[in-house]
């Protein structure tokens, strides 16, 4: 189970990567392999103003169905186009090639509420 | 041990598209005795092709076959919990058969119907005494469309009160179809954790009076009773909100408690669980639904009613919803429910709903030391155990397909959500003790081959005509349509 240094998480098991005033957002490791194999998924549009833990999108698994949950408020200004046709990319790249949206932050005072990877590690282990 | 599961010779069978074969008939006519006369050319459609060619012994022994192929209650035991799917004894489908009932048009005049109406009406009278709701109506076609009839009343009453107000609290252990209801009447769902069992004080911390509902399933869908199910009701009508009971698990309280007296405003039923109809093959399910009095204006029409001059319909009710189906509802379904609650009495329903509970928890304490059990509250009608003792990277997958083998149905798995990989089992009332306990000594023995021979579990089913499917194939690149 992989707990990127670099990033921010949430209790609904998003993770945030903060670049330049931009937030990208995707579920973690640990929310794809609870899971299982992630067979649909729902994104907002480009455009779309976001409000923090208010649902996204959706993702569906062969067990399940999901709602996905805003860590950050801010408009989404890009949404990973493959996501639709490859949902596996969850499954197989949650940090990277799975990502799901870009958000322009809104309040950057939001991220200080989020866990980091140690924070968010002892979380999961919590929970499992 | 004996098990239930074994193999035989089953038969293949091809779509009756490839077994077609041009000219071949399953008729034969008398010769013509009128002059023959062409179809006019605008009347042919030219570009239908392809349909299948058969003789009769052919079409016969397709169904059969596939037929075979079938597992259900009439083949053995059927535990997925939240499905209730007990055994429907056969009287309910000779009643339903009887050509007065199966063969009534639903264009007949009323006073032709009475009959009808009489059923429709006693049906509704004996729903009402067991629910303890003063009105039923018959009219939704299944729980979910029950669900949504039930929160359009709800939202109809808070509408003539002055604000439709803007949102439905549900708890994490409610009916999946309860949020989708909630949001198509334009609530906004707002989820409420619980502890297995909701705590009134939960409820209280969420109440305020943009509230219009909470939306609560009783016995909840790890199968406890939502014991405090009064005081929540209390705090929720202090604000001026209304309770919703998804009555899908009626069959732990039948004759026993009735949701009306706990202060309950809104319940559907689901006739074809509680009331042992033939259900699992996608209906025709029936969602009546109970409302106090406050929301009797707003029933949907029509109503059927009795006077002195017989039972009628009636339409004319200002406040209603509407009309939520075509005619009257699964008019066939009702005629199975009348005849089980009939055939059964009052005693028998509440005999019924002990040995459902009883059953439940015998399943429980032969299984308990062995599966993880993550709610240690008494359970009703049905047991969720976990995956998380089971050894050999065996999940519950995995255990459900083994079963199969085993000659049973899967219980329901991966729900509710709020049990990580969730075993749901609701044995119900129909089934012997000595089915209960071949049934533990395959989850037993299913149980000690995930430790000692995993394979056999990553493997399963290998009995049966299919082997494991790719459900993620099926599901990320469904084929959708047969090509020649």
């Amino acid at each position: 189970m992989e707990f990127p240094e670099d990033l921010k998480f949430t209790e609904e098991h998003e993770w945030v990567l903060v670049e330049h005033g931009m937030a990208t957002v995707g579920i973690t490791d640990f929310a794809q392999d609870a899971l299982g194999d992630v067979v649909f998924v729902e994104l907002p549009e480009v455009g779309t103003v976001l409000e923090t833990g208010k649902s996204f999108g959706v993702v569906e698994s062969v067990k399940a169905v999901s709602d996905v949950y805003a860590p950050v408020s801010g408009e989404v200004i890009e949404i990973n186009e493959e996501l639709p046709d490859t949902p596996e990319l969850v499954n197989t790249s949650p940090y990277e090639d799975g990502w799901m949206l870009k958000i322009k932050l809104a309040d950057n005072a939001e991220l200080d509420d989020l866990m980091d990877a140690d924070a968010y590690q002892a979380f999961v282990e919590e929970e499992g | 041990m004996t098990t239930l599961g074994t193999s035989g010779l089953i038969l293949n069978e091809k779509l009756m598209f490839e077994h077609s074969d041009p000219g071949r008939k399953g008729y034969s006519l008398p010769a013509l005795d009128v002059p023959e006369v062409a179809m006019p050319a605008e009347l042919v459609r030219a570009e239908v092709t392809g349909f299948p060619e058969l003789s009769e012994v052919d079409v016969v022994r397709h169904f059969t076959r596939l037929s075979t192929w079938n597992y259900g209650v009439d083949s053995g035991f059927y535990p997925l919990g939240s499905c209730t799917m007990k055994y429907n004894p056969k009287i309910n489908e000779s009643v339903a058969r009887l050509p007065g009932l199966a063969g009534i048009h639903p264009a007949t005049p009323e006073h032709l119907s009475q009959g009808a109406l009489k059923l429709m009406y006693e049906l509704q009278t004996s729903l009402a005494e067991i629910s303890g709701f003063p009105a039923i109506t018959l009219q939704p076609a299944a729980g979910a469309h029950g669900e949504l009839a039930g929160m359009l009343m709800v939202r109809a009453w808070h509408e003539a009160q002055g604000n439709p107000r803007s949102k439905v609290l549900i708890p994490d252990t409610a009916h999946g179809t309860n949020p989708a209801s909630a949001t198509l009447c334009g609530y906004q769902v707002v989820p409420v954790t619980s502890d297995g069992v909701l705590s009134a004080q939960t409820v209280a911390a969420h109440m305020d009076d943009e509230v219009a509902a909470l939306m609560v399933t009783n016995p909840n869908t790890l199968g406890l009773f939502e014991s405090e199910i009064r005081a929540i009701c209390d705090i929720v009508h202090a604000k001026g909100g209304l309770v919703y009971c998804d009555g899908a698990n009626l069959n732990a309280l039948m004759g026993i408690a009735r949701p009306g007296d706990m202060g309950i405003d809104v319940m559907h039923f689901n006739l074809h669980k509680t009331f042992a109809t033939p259900h699992g093959g996608g209906g025709p399910g029936s969602g009546p639904v109970g409302v106090t009095e406050a929301l009797v204006p707003f029933l949907p029409v029509p109503v059927v009613t009795s006077s002195a001059s017989g039972y009628r319909l009636q339409y004319d009710r200002p406040q209603s919803i509407g009309r939520m189906r075509s005619f009257f509802g699964n008019f066939g379904v009702m005629v199975r429910a009348y005849a089980y609650i009939r055939t059964m009495g009052a005693a028998g329903l509440k005999h019924a709903s002990e040995m459902a509970v009883l059953n439940a928890n015998y399943v429980r304490a032969k299984l308990e030391g062995t599966f993880h059990l993550p709610y240690q509250n008494r359970s009703l009608h049905e047991v969720v155990f976990s995956d998380r003792d089971l050894d050999g990277d065996c999940h519950t997958l995995d255990l459900a397909k083994r079963l199969i083998d085993y000659g049973y149905h899967p219980p329901t798995i991966y729900f509710p959500l709020v049990v990580k990989g969730a075993i749901m089992i609701e044995p119900t009332e129909t089934e012997s003790q000595e089915t209960l306990d071949e049934f533990c000594e395959a989850m037993l023995a299913i149980a000690g081959e995930a430790r000692d021979n995993p394979e056999l579990l990553h493997a399963a089913p290998v009995r049966t005509r299919i082997r494991r499917l790719d459900e993620t194939a099926a599901a990320r690149k469904p084929r959708l349509k047969w090509e020649g």
